[in-house]
């Protein structure tokens, strides 16, 4: 799996191989905790911040500025909360980070507490992944044993409570203040922001919210240092990425990657490239959240500077191949089914324009739509996207929008009035 | 604080800072369209059609929610945010049954009136045909959950307003509804009706049950003999119907239009309030002498009490056994009343206007037939009562001023006071005062018991013996006091609630656009009626006098106890 | 004392509890669900109307307001199940269990239901039954293990 360089990287996941409390600590796991705890929160976040380490859970928002926002509060009670209702279609990487690294993710957990100040915490894991939830409990319980978690953490007066708290089946419970709303015991509909929750969240106590790969990147930061950290990837984006790729490729799983690669590089290289005899027509990157590009594109190079420039959003690193066998329109239709689904169905856009987005694309699909109907879709399209209550609805307006800019084409041509008989349309 | 600059469609002005654009816009004189929006309410930012453009911000921005901060430029009417809007309402249109035409709202309907502001003149969005079926299960209100809109209005009346919570947004996606839970009716849920929900819908999803056909065919029965009595709220609330500004007194005329439409006798609601003064009066004197119940709790208003009902069975006995003025009335217009103007009980039929969806559901109630057959006939609320005007095309404005009937319609400014937060209580205190201590009160005006706060408080000497008075509205602040009573940390001798929000000025009937603020100016016009009285207390009232004297004999005696004292149950 | 009494006491009454019981109650459920007599215990022991009981159970896709089967199959609608063949799948199994997505099998023991995202796109296509994941399925196989359960029940009967 780690095609790169012969050094360790930040993850080093093998498929099937679980790595217990023994092995993480003979690995120099939980050394990091001790520096830490040793140097202070202070010194801590400033390897963060100059490691330049960003949200991995799609937002991509630079942890330490995060941290210091919650540690700017008067309020001493903080809460540290774990994303891990991983629900983006396509995506994969914190299901493996939590069944075969998951003191990795502690130690994560922990350090990061310790330079919020935070004195409780909630791992909050979707309740489709029981195993996940499992594993964690028991290492939760091992880690409080071993004294690495719990009261007075390795004897230096921090301690941090850490419960797993289980979603039930809501990919809106990703969304930050949605998530928040879960823990509280109600439904995942997300609140509006501002407050942020490093301000007021879990409770109206400032919380931190972070992906479980930005966490479990945190301990190898402060073993090894920020510099060490910055030799993978680019100035822009250092550090590595974990990339789920599956489709249409030969070799389908999890990688993990130096930011920096192309797109192309990565699906050939890692991935294999497609499948005998079959050409990638579309790829999918970000997961249903996400962009659907044309192969061209793929000479982007994963960076987050770079994929904003061409308008790609990384996302969660999902990246999902289409070949030339494949119908665009129902790759679209599936995510709009998706967030249909998911939608919490609170606002007006986000609802009723999806629902209506649904029944433009099953007409195309059916070869029922007209010309207008295109039209129609672009305008419900920007409707969704830019006056949505939050970043589902946005995200869905915005990969929508995406497959319209580089595939109408493909959407006119499924119109029954697409034939040159027809007179064009006044469209609205 | 200082004043901070914002740019609103290219014009530089100066506002309070921390305010919403929304509010920004309306001072500017920019009225940007909202649903979900409430002044009285949390902020939902759930319709969106207030959306705007903020310059240096990716996607619009709900105006209802975002606050402005210095050099924020924001721009109301592009393009894109009309475009924007228009899509927005068109999705809404696509969703919602096209039967503007039949519709109990057509007329004041906010969804309509942004449709015509916005010129939405073609809707591409499939429409659904819904399927769910409407409620009318109870005498009150009723349901169309296929209009609903999902702007949350009365979710948050039921749950933060009123601390019900009947009214719940359950499952999620396309599915969502805002209803009691099982897709249950009202009637199977703890339900009080007090219709606050129907006062804040912007649409016809939940209005009251309109009753203004039974009494058309009543008025049209030459065999009948139709009486109508008035609540005191609906004297200074009727005429906003006709675009008077709220608070306006418009009592004569109020007696003009309701002669009009054809009542045998125009009688008043505040003579038996006036009654309810000296029965309860004198009930609470009783239980403080002879060590019953206290604190007593008024009894007036049916919304509260089924919420007792329903929510604090156990502490049933500290109600007043009281009848509201309403059923009093009632009782009185088919025994007393029929017997001095020689008519048959049968061909009279009492007809009220009420500010109260409740009302309705008290007049049905089984033990309200003191009379031998139902006490009060019909209910309408202030709502049906403009409608049934505007049907005869009455111009409210060329109305006279007129009086009402006797005897049921001489009253005291005490009785006129009952509609507002705190009135029952002052009423009572005017009357309790001279009863107790054979003085005469020389200052009429209890102002401690005034206003709009949540709970009041105030105590009064009476002859060395302290009464301490609560006064609660709405049912958030009422069950604040009924926590303490069951703690067992009450002092309070004498608690008067109203279900609703100010009072029954504040009820789940008056006119649409009902706030706060509107309250507090309908509350003042009472006490101005009050003030322009020349009797102010109950037991002043000559009539009320002369029913005791010829047909009830003494309060708490026999025949009150038998026509105007109740009886509850617990519905828990 | 009651099932539900008992995971009241093993969580707590907290408010912010209420999810976390409804999913150890449905758990502990024979049918797998969350019936109106478990809504209105709830609601009594933890105090909170029954309505925002309902309506937090009601939101969530993972929690069932009605009866299900022993065994809960879910099978995975996104794109990269979806382009896996996973219609195949679908058909194979509603053939062997004569039954459609949201219907439970008349012996009552299984359930089919459709889930977003099992997160097995490297082995799509995936279904999840009960707490496991099975992937790289063909539709032979997906059978096989559906019969395989069944097998194992009945031999629990005749035990």
């Amino acid at each position: 799996m780690n095609k790169m360089l012969d050094d360790d990287q930040i993850f080093n996941i093998s498929p099937g191989r679980h790595v217990d409390l023994d092995h993480h600590c003979q690995n120099g796991g939980y050394s990091a905790l001790a520096k830490a705890l040793a140097q202070g929160p202070e010194t801590s976040l400033k390897e963060i911040s100059d490691a330049g380490l960003r949200g991995r859970g799609g937002a991509a928002f630079p942890t330490a500025e995060k941290i210091k926002m919650l540690r700017a509060n008067t309020e001493k009670l903080r809460y540290i909360i774990c994303n891990a209702d991983e629900g983006e279609p396509g995506t994969f990487k914190d299901r493996f980070i939590m069944t075969h690294i998951p003191f990795q993710l502690l130690e994560g957990i922990t350090i990061a507490a310790f330079m919020a100040g935070a004195s409780e915490g909630y791992i909050y894991v979707r309740h489709e992944y029981p195993e996940a939830q499992k594993i964690l409990r028991e290492s939760i319980e091992e880690a409080e044993r071993r004294g690495f978690l719990g009261e007075n953490i390795l004897g230096s007066g921090f301690s941090l409570s850490l419960k797993l708290f289980s979603g039930a089946g809501s990919y809106l419970c990703g969304e930050e203040t949605a998530l928040i709303s879960s823990i509280e015991g109600k439904k995942g509909r997300p609140r509006l922001k501002p407050p942020y929750p490093t301000q007021a969240g879990l409770w109206q106590k400032p919380t931190l919210i972070n992906n479980v790969e930005t966490l479990a990147n945190i301990p190898k930061i402060i073993e090894k240092s920020a510099s060490w950290y910055r030799s993978f990837g680019t100035p822009d984006s250092p550090g590595t990425k974990l990339i789920s790729l599956s489709g249409d490729v030969q070799n389908r799983g999890l990688f993990e990657v130096p930011f920096g690669m192309t797109f192309a590089e990565i699906i050939s290289e890692y991935g294999g490239g497609a499948k005998t005899g079959k050409a990638i027509k579309a790829v999918n990157i970000g997961g249903a959240s996400g962009v659907l590009i044309p192969p061209e594109m793929l000479f982007t190079p994963l960076e987050y500077l770079a994929c904003s420039k061409t308008g790609i959003t990384i996302g969660s690193g999902a990246i999902f191949v289409l070949d030339d066998t494949r119908s665009i329109l129902s790759n679209v239709q599936n995510r709009l089914r998706f967030f249909l689904h998911e939608s919490c169905g609170k606002c007006t856009p986000c609802r009723e324009g999806l629902r209506q987005a649904n029944l433009i694309l099953d007409r195309l699909l059916a070869g029922e739509a007209v010309r207008q109907d295109v039209s129609t879709l672009e305008r419900y399209t920007r409707a969704i996207q830019e006056a949505s209550f939050c970043g589902l609805g946005q995200a869905a307006g915005n990969s929508l929008r995406s497959s319209l800019a580089y595939y109408r084409d493909e959407y006119l041509a499924s119109c029954r009035d697409n034939k040159p008989s027809f007179i064009e349309e006044e469209t609205a | 604080m200082q004043n901070i600059n914002i740019t609103l469609n290219g014009k530089v002005t100066a506002v309070a800072p921390e305010i919403t654009i929304l509010e920004a816009a309306r001072q500017q004189g920019i009225d940007l369209p909202t649903l979900c929006h409430h002044p009285d309410q949390r902020v939902k930012a759930n319709c969106r059609i207030c959306v705007v453009e903020v310059e240096g911000v990716k996607n619009l921005v709900p105006s209802c929610s975002t606050r402005v901060t210095a050099g924020m430029n924001i721009t109301t009417n592009s393009p894109r945010v009309r475009e924007t809007v228009r899509t927005i309402l068109e999705l809404i249109f696509a969703d919602h049954p096209q039967e503007c035409l039949t519709c109990i709202r057509n007329g004041n309907c906010e969804l309509r009136q942004i449709a015509a502001k916005f010129g939405v003149r073609d809707i591409q969005g499939e429409k659904r045909k819904h399927s769910f079926s409407q409620d009318f299960s109870t005498p009150s209100l009723v349901r169309n959950p296929d209009k609903c809109i999902k702007c949350g209005r009365c979710a948050e009346a039921c749950h933060y307003i009123q601390n019900v919570g009947i009214l719940y947004s359950h499952n999620r996606s396309t599915e969502i509804s805002i209803s009691p839970e099982y897709g249950k009716q009202l009637a199977d849920v703890a339900c009080v009706l007090c219709g606050q929900c129907a006062l804040v819908c912007p649409v016809g999803a939940i209005h009251e049950r309109d009753d203004t056909d039974r009494v058309w065919e009543a008025l049209a029965d030459p065999q009948k003999h139709v009486v109508v009595q008035v609540a005191p709220a609906v004297r200074v609330s009727l005429a906003e119907e006709f675009g008077f500004p709220s608070g306006e007194i418009a009592t004569g005329k109020l007696v003009s239009a309701l002669r009009s439409l054809g009542f045998d006798r125009i009688f008043d609601t505040d003579f038996s309030a006036d009654l309810t003064i000296m029965e309860e009066g004198h009930e609470l004197l009783d239980r403080i002498a002879n060590g019953g119940v206290l604190p007593m709790i008024t009894s007036c208003s049916p919304g509260w009490i089924k919420y007792m009902e329903h929510y604090y069975p156990e502490l049933i006995p500290h109600l007043s056994t009281c009848k509201s003025p309403q059923q009093m009335f009632g009782a009185l217009a088919k025994t007393y009343y029929a017997q001095t103007s020689g008519l048959e009980a049968k061909d009279i039929i009492v007809v009220s206007v009420m500010p109260c969806t409740a009302k309705k559901f008290e007049a049905e109630r089984p033990e309200m037939d003191a009379s031998g057959s139902q006490d009060v006939d019909i209910v309408l609320t202030t709502r049906e009562l403009g409608r049934m005007l505007q049907h005869e095309g009455i111009d409210f404005r060329m109305l006279p001023e007129a009086e009402f009937d006797s005897p049921l319609g001489i009253s005291t400014g005490a009785a006129a006071i009952f509609g507002a937060t705190g009135g029952v209580m002052e009423a009572a205190l005017r009357t309790v005062y001279e009863v107790v201590t054979g003085k005469t009160l020389t200052d009429l005006n209890f102002t401690t018991v005034r206003g709009m706060t949540g709970v009041k408080e105030a105590s009064v000497d009476l002859a060395g013996m302290e009464v301490k008075a609560g006064i609660a509205h709405g049912l958030a602040n009422a069950k604040k006091i009924l926590e303490m009573i069951k703690a067992g940390q009450s002092d309070y001798t004498f608690i008067e609630i109203m279900c609703c929000p100010g009072g029954c000025i504040g009820g789940g009937g008056q006119p649409y656009g009902t706030t706060n603020e509107i309250r507090a100016r309908r509350i003042e016009a009472l006490y101005q009626v009050d003030e322009n009285m020349p009797l102010r207390k109950s037991h002043e009232n000559p009539a009320v006098q002369e029913l005791y004297q010829d047909f009830l004999l003494e309060p708490l005696g026999e025949l009150s106890h038998r026509l105007l004292h109740t009886q509850y149950c617990s519905r828990s | 004392m009651t099932a539900i009494k008992e995971v009241v006491n093993r969580f707590g009454k907290e408010e912010a509890l209420l999810l976390q019981v409804i999913l150890a109650v449905q758990d502990a459920d024979p049918q797998n669900h969350l019936s109106e007599e478990a809504v209105n215990e709830i609601s009594r022991e933890m105090n909170i109307s029954r309505s925002r009981v309902y309506s937090t159970a009601s939101f969530y896709s993972e929690i069932s307001l009605k009866p299900r089967g022993m065994h809960i199959i879910r099978i995975c609608t996104n794109a990269p199940c979806e382009n896996a063949n996973k219609a195949s799948i679908l058909a194979a199994i509603k053939q062997e269990l004569g039954i459609k997505i949201g219907q439970t099998t008349t012996d009552g023991l299984f359930s089919l239901e459709s889930v977003n995202c099992l997160g097995a796109c490297y082995m799509s296509p995936a279904i999840k039954i009960d707490d496991a994941v099975y992937g790289d399925l063909t539709p032979e196989a997906a059978v096989a293990i559906i019969r395989n359960l069944r097998k194992e029940y009945q031999n629990e009967q005749n035990a």
